[in-house]
Order: structure tokens, then C-alpha cells, then sequence
């Protein structure tokens, strides 16, 4: 059966496991983000408008090299610029291809509320399947990187593929192909981490100590990744978290508290059912309604054996 | 039972407009809860082709609550104070079991509202409010982009719990309603018989009663 997905780890709002027999021999992908490399020209952004056909607004010029100003609906990727002054006093130009990490523990689709509306393939990509997303923001409120962006004509979202449909067939993403400096470079994670430890070790013999890779295993480690001249700092670029991970609230809200909400709504209607099984109705006898048709007479005071003590009527 | 002869007047507890807010309520409860419900448990997911599909599920949802929590506010305002908590209704809660196996005859007497209902009352009070403030939090479609994203990750944990808590409730006071026979007719005809109002609600009874035998006759 060639013309289907044999190769999906995770899929949203799906209790049972998707098709996922085919697993890439070479393990996961990954694209790594060298920012030491990086020239900020963009043309990373200018292929992924491209390949996917995406032309976002033309913004107004605010007097920032961003352009534009974030991520939206049609700009799945973007370069950031910190400017930031280094204890020696000198100005360093940290930029940031920001996007999709394409978390191993994806936050978006923990919290996704649509069955496939986000999936997993068993390559590392995270891929939004949005002819199933029904536009209720879950991802963004899931997501520890702030990426998903919702469409407001169509009210779906939409973030990076990571050319989902390029690397289907082979191919690098279209940024990768794109990047003039080699800081993009694309291949299995493996591969990509033994890159950035040689990236790592040159960089720390040209002085830069804190060099290192940014593959954060609070969401399980990234199939996007950044080689950070200061990695001890991500913050830095333009706020990357320096530990990222699902937030506490989602985990308790897309975790535990569904099965157990199911079953405590269960229990109550099965503690009613029974009830009515073992105890019966509570019904009103006919002498409940003779007691209630002599008025004027003192009404019977119920709690105790005690003589009934006439109640004053006012 | 009105229209039995042999029976003495039944007592009215409902008036229909209050009738008429309560439903407003339940049915918009039925559909917020199966519309939450379809985008809280994939599991229940089937649901949102109740309401014409997942997009649809998730436009409807807020507007039906919103419903919910308006009119409920209302029916809130009118019954609020006979849901005042006193000494008896405490004692009737701590005397669940008596409650619960029928032995009706051992509690303390009661006003318009018992002990449980009350609970009831404050239950939802506190639970429809925070369905309300913590939707609003998260509402994608034209609030959410204002809050942090923090606070719309409490919001979501809020709105489960409540409505967790709500759901919960309401599948008790609508079993309460099945178990204590003569109760559903006060909500859909406005009255009650004597008889079950003597045995529920005695000091009401009494008070209502009274009420009737001292007020003039409309002529």
C-alpha cells in the first residue's frame, strides 16, 4: 500500500498507536543551525516563501532588521537579531533562524485536540495536517517555543514543515538549500551532532568557552538545533528558553486529567444508578399528603421522639 | 395532579419564568458540555459531528457557554437568596447517610432548599464563573492573543477542572431530581403537591401555606 503513511510515531488525539512500520534505518533527521556562521541575508526565508508558495504581507518598517516582524500563518521561518554587548565591551550581532524545533516531545501535539490534526513521522518531523486542525489554538498554548501561528482567513494553523514533503523524497529543506555560509546544513541527527562537536571545538579554541549545542532534552532534544557561541546563554538570541519544556499545566491538562475526569464522570453516574438500584426513589406516600391536608393544625416537628412540640405559627 | 379532583391544590415552586431560565441553562449545558467534552478526550471526539465537525465544535462552544453563563447568572440572582447556608442545612449535609438511604424523617427540617442543594447552588456558582473567566482566557478566536501564555495555560487547567466539577454536579442534581419522585414536575409543570412539600421542604411548605391561606383571593 504505497499511497499511505506507514511512517507516523505520533498523531494527535489518537489513543492507539498510528502505522508507523517504517522507520529510517539512519535514525531521526535533523537540521542544524549554525548562528556562528550565520550573515543574517535571509535567503533561508526567501526559499521557504518559495517552496511553499507563502507571500506574507508587505509590513512597515519599524527600524529593526526583522522583516517581518514575526512569525505568521506565512512566515514559517525568520531571522532574529539581538544585538548584545559582550563583558569585554564589544558589540556581537547574535542572529537567529527562528521556526519550528520539531521537538522529540512535541508540546503542540499533546495538546492538540484534533485526531491528526498534528503528527509525528518516525524521521523526528512534526507536521501540522491542517485540513483536520479545527482552529482552537491548542498548540499554541502547548508549544514551550511560541511557533504556531492560526490563519485569520482560514483559522487554521500553520508553522515550518521542515519540508516534510522535500525530505520525503529525499530531498534537503529548502532553506538548507538556500544558505550561502553552510550555516544550515541537514542530515540525520547523528550526523548533525557530530558536526556541531567539531563546530563546538573550534569555536572554543577561538575563544568563544562557552560554546555548544543547543539540543535541550527538556522536550526530548530537537530535530532543529543551534550551534550557540554562547550556549550557557540562549537567551540571549533574541529569547530562546534556556530550558524548554511542556509546561506543568498543559502536562495535568492533556495528561492525568483526562482519563481520570472520564472516570470520575463515570463514577457519579454509576454511584446514581446503583443508588437508585440498592435504595430506590424517595417517594411521597399518601400519608405524606394527609399529614400536608390538615393546615391550621400545629405542624409535626420531625428530627426527634421527643413529644411534638406545637411550633408557633405566626 | 391538577387536574385530579380528589387532590387538594398543588403548590406552585417555578414560576414559568423561572422555568424558562432553568431550561434556557439546561440545554445550553447539554450542548457546552458534549461540545467541551468532543476537544477534552479524543476518546469523545466523535461528539463534534454532533455539532457539524470539529471547526464548527469550536466556534459553537464559546457561544453556547456564553448563553449558559448569562442565563445562569440570572437563575443565579433569583434564587440566591434561598440558598442562603443555615445551622439545619449544615446538619443535614453531615447527615448524608440518612440522606441518601431515605430516611427523610431523621433530618432537620427543611426550607425551600436543603443542605445539598445549596452545595449545589454554590457549586455551580463558583464553577460557571470560572468556566466563564478562564473561556474567555482562551478564546482564540478573539481574546486569547491578549493574555500571557502562562495564564492561558492556567485558564485551560481552570476550565478542565471546572467543568470536570460542573459535569459532576449536574449529573447529581439530575439524578437527585429522578430519585426524589415529584421533584421533575416542579421544573417542568411549576408544582409540587402538597404532600412533597410537607415531606421536602417542611418550613416552606409551612411558609407557603401560610402565605396561601393569608393572601387575599384574586378575584
Amino acid at each position: 500500500m504505497p499511497l499511505q503513511s506507514l511512517d507516523i510515531l505520533r498523531r494527535s488525539a489518537t489513543t492507539l498507536p498510528p502505522p508507523g512500520v517504517r522507520v529510517p534505518a539512519t535514525g531521526t533527521v535533523a537540521k542544524l543551525i549554525d548562528t556562528t556562521k550565520c550573515i543574517g541575508c535571509k535567503a533561508c526565508q526567501v526559499a521557504c516563501m518559495e517552496w511553499n508558495d507563502l507571500r506574507d504581507l508587505i509590513g512597515t518598517n519599524v527600524g529593526v532588521y526583522e522583516n517581518p516582524r514575526d512569525l505568521s500563518d506565512k512566515s514559517w521561518t525568520l531571522m532574529r537579531f539581538a544585538e548584545y554587548e559582550n563583558p569585554k565591551g564589544d558589540l556581537e550581532w547574535l542572529i537567529r533562524k527562528d521556526g519550528c524545533m520539531h521537538c522529540e516531545d512535541p508540546g503542540c501535539l499533546k495538546a492538540c485536540p484534533a485526531p491528526g490534526a498534528i503528527v509525528q513521522y518516525t524521521n523526528g518531523i512534526v507536521d501540522f495536517q491542517e485540513e483536520n486542525c479545527i482552529g482552537c489554538g491548542y498548540c499554541i498554548t502547548g508549544c514551550p517555543f511560541d511557533i504556531p501561528r492560526i490563519s485569520k482567513r482560514d483559522h487554521k494553523a500553520y508553522k515550518c514543515t521542515l519540508c516534510s514533503d522535500r525530505v520525503a523524497v529525499g530531498l534537503e529543506p529548502a532553506c538548507i538549500k538556500a544558505c550561502p555560509t553552510g550555516a544550515l546544513v541537514f542530515g540525520t541527527k547523528e550526523d548533525m551532532q557530530q558536526h556541531a562537536a567539531e563546530r563546538v571545538e573550534d569555536l572554543k579554541s577561538r575563544g568563544f568557552e562557552k560554546a555548544g549545542l543547543y539540543d535541550p532534552p527538556g522536550v526530548g532534544g530537537t530535530h532543529v538545533m543551534y550551534v550557540l557561541h554562547h550556549a550557557d546563554q540562549p537567551e540571549l538570541y533574541s529569547d530562546l528558553p534556556n530550558d524548554p519544556h511542556i509546561s506543568p499545566a498543559v502536562r495535568l491538562w492533556k495528561g492525568v486529567s483526562k482519563p481520570v475526569s472520564l472516570a470520575l464522570m463515570a463514577f457519579t453516574a454509576f454511584a446514581g444508578f446503583f443508588h437508585y438500584i440498592r435504595v430506590g426513589r424517595n417517594e411521597t406516600t399518601a400519608s405524606d399528603e394527609a399529614a400536608a391536608a390538615r393546615p391550621p393544625a400545629p405542624a409535626p416537628t420531625p428530627p426527634r421522639p421527643s413529644p411534638p412540640a406545637a411550633e408557633k405559627r405566626t | 395532579m391538577t387536574s385530579d379532583p380528589e387532590r387538594r391544590d398543588t403548590i406552585v415552586r417555578y414560576s414559568p419564568g423561572e422555568r424558562t431560565n432553568h431550561w434556557i441553562v439546561a440545554i445550553a449545558f447539554v450542548l457546552a458540555a458534549l461540545s467541551g467534552l468532543a476537544m477534552f478526550h479524543p476518546a469523545l471526539f466523535w461528539l463534534s459531528d454532533l455539532f457539524g465537525g470539529g471547526p464548527w465544535t469550536r466556534i459553537l462552544h464559546p457561544f453556547i457557554a456564553l448563553v449558559m453563563a448569562v442565563a445562569f447568572l440570572s437563575l443565579a440572582a433569583i434564587f440566591w437568596n434561598d440558598n442562603a447556608m443555615q445551622d439545619r442545612d449544615w446538619k443535614w449535609l453531615r447527615q448524608y447517610r440518612d440522606v441518601a438511604g431515605n430516611r427523610e424523617d431523621r433530618l432537620p427540617e427543611v426550607g425551600r432548599y436543603n443542605g445539598g442543594q445549596k452545595l449545589l447552588f454554590f457549586t455551580l456558582v463558583i464553577c460557571m464563573t470560572g468556566l466563564l473567566l478562564s473561556g474567555v482566557v482562551i478564546w482564540r478566536a478573539y481574546f486569547a492573543a491578549y493574555f500571557p501564555i502562562g495564564l492561558i495555560r492556567l485558564a485551560s487547567v481552570v476550565h478542565a477542572v471546572c467543568a470536570l466539577v460542573l459535569i459532576c454536579a449536574i449529573i447529581v442534581h439530575i439524578y437527585a431530581g429522578v430519585w426524589v419522585k415529584g421533584s421533575m414536575q416542579a421544573m417542568t409543570r411549576g408544582t409540587v403537591t402538597p404532600g412533597w412539600a410537607w415531606k421536602h421542604h417542611r418550613a416552606w411548605f409551612r411558609e407557603s401555606s401560610h402565605a396561601a391561606h393569608s393572601r387575599p383571593r384574586p378575584d
